[in-house]
């Protein structure tokens, strides 16, 4: 029997209500008396210095408040870097400058250059084109192996080249994977590209900074999936306000994906602007804009190599990565290709030495940064199209080969330093082939190619490294912060339950899932629980929503100050049953004294706490609320085995999925329908990147698919109803939960099905056709066909 | 936007007077125009709508057996009111992108924009219809001149379009996979003196006819009498999502597939 309460069931979300019936609160509506607007000119050259910046006659066009410049930001601090990453040789990355409004240069199409405030957005749109803004064309740099040439442009002057850093993983193991190289009976290798993507969530990203005078209080209203990194980041490093100056406020959040982590140069102005102008200003970002200053995502171009045996088990990967940085470090850029990637790249396979070689590279193109997966889709990527590769070239069956190689006893340490508490990759297999009917594949062939389609079968594992993460370890790899969190459990007087997380839902369903926790922890009825979160003012110092972290680390510092409460109230419960504390049980919402029929109910304890008549004053606090702040002491491992069927029209090169199975092991599950949901979304953005998502420049730095009129999205009819599963279950075993993270592994685990069984559709049909660079349009598809 | 005023004329001849106006700019369904505004890439002076004037709505069969389109029809219009009389105009028009274009945008702004990736410019050429506009008539043949270009003058009105219904027709369009605009869309007429073949999507020089298809559909009106037959790529679109020789290469395949679906 499905439970319809507490850990497991599939309880409705309760968020739903307000999102779908238009009641949601965006920052976007969030309009403050006497607010003004702002507009920002964006740069249209890649590349460039700033000749001429005359703002005197948009100073004097109607409603303008004040035009703002890159000069009235030279005294304060740039855009901050979350993480430092140390190259092969032990040296700290290139880090440059920059700069809340472009100043002398400008890097990149979209870079904000100028600023106009004003009383409405038009006006402040009249003012802004009558600058007189005058920028002379540099060569752009584009293109990551020509900006690492000798004599190439340099995106920043004051930095050596192009080069951010050179990262070398393991180092020590450079040599003994060459040697293995040297002996391996089969090498395969693969170069590809994975795609430059841009997020695009339905909401725009959107600031409003507010100043209060008479207090010199700051308040900032923003499109954020972490409030309080913003506040440390742009109150210490960009503005230098205090945190009790400070407030950060990230309401109803339209979706993330990533790109909603980072601190922005709009958050920073519209808060500095605030005060600067004495008035509340707004800035809601167009699609254009979003295009063109939202952080973008992967952009690697890859070779990879896989060494085998005489046997065909894995002997040793040796990966090459150039990875785009764009034109600046965005707030945790350094980190995606070099610890959320290089980690990674054990995959799900026990092979004993791999090193890991990334060059992080700057061009005039929009910042690059975490999207949804952040370097762990770019390992599964390289790593699953590598061994079906290699599978084709050996002639064997790649999921034999798979499963030849698969990690079998956990804990399993592997070469790249981490370590698989758990994970049971035969049991996704198993029910993968299972479930995809993988032995009927080749009567649905026979089926497709009778109606003039080629049929292809696309299988690949992932695993993926998610609750983020232990403070100490990413200290020392190079994160300038903890990833701890943190919760507040209040309980008021007649038992309900406030929660004030620092965990941030944008779209994950935590007003729902959260409840069901300590719904089940104390016995009582989700709906006396509610989730607070997406304010510095009422939340306690938390680290935010990304990296699949949220119930693994956010939820589990909510459990331990629950524990916290169900001990306080158990002192209560034994001092009015008069009991010992030791013989006192919660069940049902009530305590108890074991073997007896005395008990007393979860409210009149609670009320005890804050009416303390009858109350062990001389022994305990009144009042019931407890903090927690958990940091983990590993990752946690999900994993899975997806498949993919497709057709391919051999005419047109178009290609469509006819199945697509999602095998997951999440761990332990609290709201399987919330869980499925993650999924879905997760595998429509891993097949938008492998058939139609391509964030693409031209020698010029000017982005071509600015719009969607030219980058096309997934909808519903390019996707199949997904076939979903996560019943294989090994509980991580260091969070009280046992859970693993979900929000990511669609986007993760789908891209190499899709293109394995593309290559396999084309390969059946006699094709010599070995791979084709994401997105697989039907124009690439066609054109490797000929 | 810029500022600008609205004139919503009741009839032809005040649009034409109200177009007389400097910068004045005709609004059809606005599916185009509008998002123009928006980006300030125009600044006409004063807007003049088409869609109240109740001589350029609907769609009639007219005494010499044409279909006429009123110019102010909307898709959805013309989906509904030609599916029986010449469904391949219908399934064309039922097909322009998404409910909300349909029930916007009309014939005459598709037309007198010629988006060389539109649908409806490959349905008026192919068909041989009459551009009908406040001061003549305009054989389709005469009317695309180019990406973006025709044959009107300076504030003409697209009135009505007369199309001679064929015998069979049908119309293929192979999506850009973000816009859903044609990569490729191929409109095949078979009339009892010929057939006919128009290409969208694909030339730089817009909407053209496939003569050398023509010529081989006219003697056998089936997908096998195209075999063999190609276009050049040279002077086709070359984009992010397609070659100029992909493109030439769906021509062939949509237009087989037309021919197929036309019966």
């Amino acid at each position: 029997m499905p439970k319809d309460s507490g850990i497991g069931a599939s309880s409705k979300r309760r968020e739903d209500i307000r999102f779908l019936t238009g009641a949601g609160n965006y920052t976007d509506d969030i309009n403050i008396r006497g607010q003004a607007h702002v507009y920002f000119l964006r740069s249209d050259v890649a590349h460039g210095t700033i000749a001429k910046i005359d703002t005197s006659a948009a100073e004097g066009m109607p409603g303008v408040v004040r035009v703002f410049t890159g000069a009235d930001f030279e005294a304060i601090g740039g855009m901050p870097c979350g993480w430092q990453v140390t190259d092969r040789h032990g040296q700290p990355m290139q880090e440059p400058k920059h700069p809340v409004l472009a100043h002398v240069k400008v890097r990149h199409v979209g870079e904000p250059v100028a600023a106009v405030v004003a009383e409405t957005l038009e006006q402040a749109r009249d003012a802004a084109e009558a600058i007189d803004l005058e920028i002379n064309a540099l060569p752009a740099v584009v293109d990551m192996k020509s900006a690492v040439t000798d004599g190439a442009p340099k995106v920043h002057d004051d930095l050596t080249s192009n080069l951010c850093y050179d990262w070398g993983f393991v180092e020590e193991n450079r040599e003994a994977v060459n040697e293995a190289f040297d002996k391996a009976a089969h090498v395969t290798t693969l170069e590809l590209v994975n795609n430059r993507l841009v997020a695009n969530p339905m909401e725009p990203r959107v600031a409003v900074g507010d100043y209060a005078r008479g207090t010199d209080e700051h308040t900032l209203y923003t499109t954020s999936q972490n409030p309080h990194v913003i506040r440390l980041l742009m109150g210490a490093f960009v503005l230098g306000i205090p945190e009790h100056k400070l407030r950060v406020v990230a309401p109803d959040v339209g979706g993330g994906f990533g790109t909603k982590i980072f601190h922005y140069q709009e958050e920073a102005f519209c808060t500095f602007a605030a005060k600067a102008c004495n008035r509340p200003v707004k800035w809601t970002s167009s699609r254009t804009e979003a295009f063109m200053s939202d952080a973008h995502g992967r952009d690697h171009v890859t070779k990879i190599e896989l060494a085998l045996d005489a046997d065909n088990n894995f002997a040793a990967i040796r990966t090459e990565t150039f990875a785009n940085m764009g034109a600046y470090l965005s707030t945790f850029a350094p980190s995606v290709p070099t610890w959320l990637h290089g980690t990674l790249m054990a995959g799900n396979y026990k092979t004993p030495l791999i090193y890991v070689n990334v060059k992080a590279v700057f061009t005039n193109t929009v910042p690059v940064d975490a999207y949804r997966g952040a370097g762990r889709p770019e390992a599964t990527f390289q790593l699953e199209r590598v061994i079906d590769k290699a599978a084709r070239e050996l002639g064997v069956d790649p999921i034999a080969l798979r499963r030849q190689n698969f990690v079998t006893e956990f804990p399993y340490a592997t070469p790249v330093a981490v370590e698989y508490d758990t994970g049971d990759y035969v049991a996704t297999m198993d029910k993968l082939e299972e479930m995809a009917d993988l032995s009927g594949f080749d009567a649905r062939r026979k089926e497709s190619e009778a109606r003039g389609k080629l049929r292809g079968l696309g299988v690949n594992c992932y695993i993926e490294a998610c609750g983020i993460a232990p403070s100490n370890l990413v200290g020392q790899l190079g994160a300038r912060a903890g990833l701890y969190e943190s919760a507040t459990v209040r309980v008021n007087a007649t038992g309900g339950l406030v929660v004030m997380t620092g965990s941030h839902s944008h779209g994950q369903g935590h007003e729902t899932a959260f409840p069901q926790v300590i719904a089940e922890m104390i016995g009582i009825d989700e709906s006396m629980i509610e989730i607070v979160h997406g304010d510095t003012a009422n939340t306690p110092m938390g680290m935010g929503t990304y990296g699949s972290r949220s119930l693994a680390v956010g939820g589990s510092a909510m459990v331990r100050a629950t524990e916290k409460i169900i001990a306080k109230a158990t002192k209560i419960a034994s001092h009015l049953l008069e009991a010992s504390e030791s013989d006192i049980e919660l069940k049902d919402g009530a305590f108890s004294v074991a073997g007896t029929d005395k008990s007393v109910a979860w409210g009149d304890v609670t009320l005890a706490a804050y009416v303390p008549h009858n109350y062990p004053l001389e022994d305990l606090e009144p009042g019931l609320e407890e903090t927690a702040f958990y940091d983990p002491s590993n990752f946690t491992y999900p994993s899975g085995a997806y498949a993919c069927e497709v057709e391919v029209d051999p005419d047109t090169g178009k290609v469509s999925i006819e199945a697509f199975t999602a095998v997951d092991d999440f761990g332990n599950v609290v709201n399987p329908m919330i869980v499925t949901g993650q999924v879905h979304g997760g595998i429509a953005q891993g097949i938008g990147q492998a058939l139609l998502e391509n964030c693409a420049y031209d020698e010029n730095g000017q982005l071509l698919s600015a719009s969607y009129m030219d980058y096309a999205m997934p909808r519903a009819d390019d996707l199949p109803m997904f076939a979903v599963d996560h019943s294989c279950q090994t509980p991580c075993t260091h969070n009280p939960l046992g859970v693993k993270g979900c929000g990511e592994a669609g986007a993760i685990g789908s891209p190499p099905s899709v293109v394995n069984a593309v290559v396999d559709a084309l390969q059946s049909a006699g094709k010599d056709v070995t791979h084709i660079d994401m997105p697989l349009s039907p124009a690439r598809v066609w054109a490797a066909m000929q | 936007m810029y500022n600008f005023d609205v004139e919503m004329p009741t009839s032809i001849a005040d649009a034409v007077a109200a177009l007389g106006k400097e910068d004045a700019q005709a609004l059809g369904g606005g599916q185009t125009l509008i998002p123009t505004l928006k980006q300030r890439l125009a600044s006409p002076s004063v807007l003049v709508s088409l869609s109240g004037i109740s001589e350029m709505q609907g769609v009639c069969k007219g005494d010499d057996g044409k279909l006429c389109v009123g110019g102010a029809t909307t898709h959805a219009t013309v989906a509904r009111d030609a599916a029986s009389s010449f469904p391949g105009l219908a399934g064309l028009a039922s097909h322009i992108g998404d409910p909300a274009v349909r029930n916007r945008g009309t014939i005459g702004g598709s037309l007198a924009n010629n988006d060389p990736s539109a649908c409806y410019p490959a349905a008026a050429l192919g068909a041989g219809a009459t551009i009908v506009t406040n001061d003549r008539e305009i054989a389709a043949d005469d009317f695309f001149q180019g990406m973006f270009t025709t044959d009107l003058e300076e504030g003409e009105i697209i009135t009505e379009v007369r199309f001679p219904i064929p015998d069979a027709s049908n119309y293929q369009k192979f999506l850009q996979p973000a816009s859903r605009f044609a990569l490729v869309g191929v409109f095949v007429a078979k009339f009892s003196d010929g057939v006919r073949v128009a290409v969208t999507g694909a030339s730089n020089d817009g909407v053209f006819r496939w003569s050398e298809a023509e010529a081989a559909l006219s003697a056998n009106f089936s997908a096998n009498a195209l075999d063999g037959l190609t276009v050049s790529g040279d002077d086709m679109i070359n984009d992010l999502h397609g070659t100029g020789e992909y493109r030439a290469h769906l021509v062939g395949v949509m237009t087989k597939r037309a021919v197929a679906a036309a019966g």
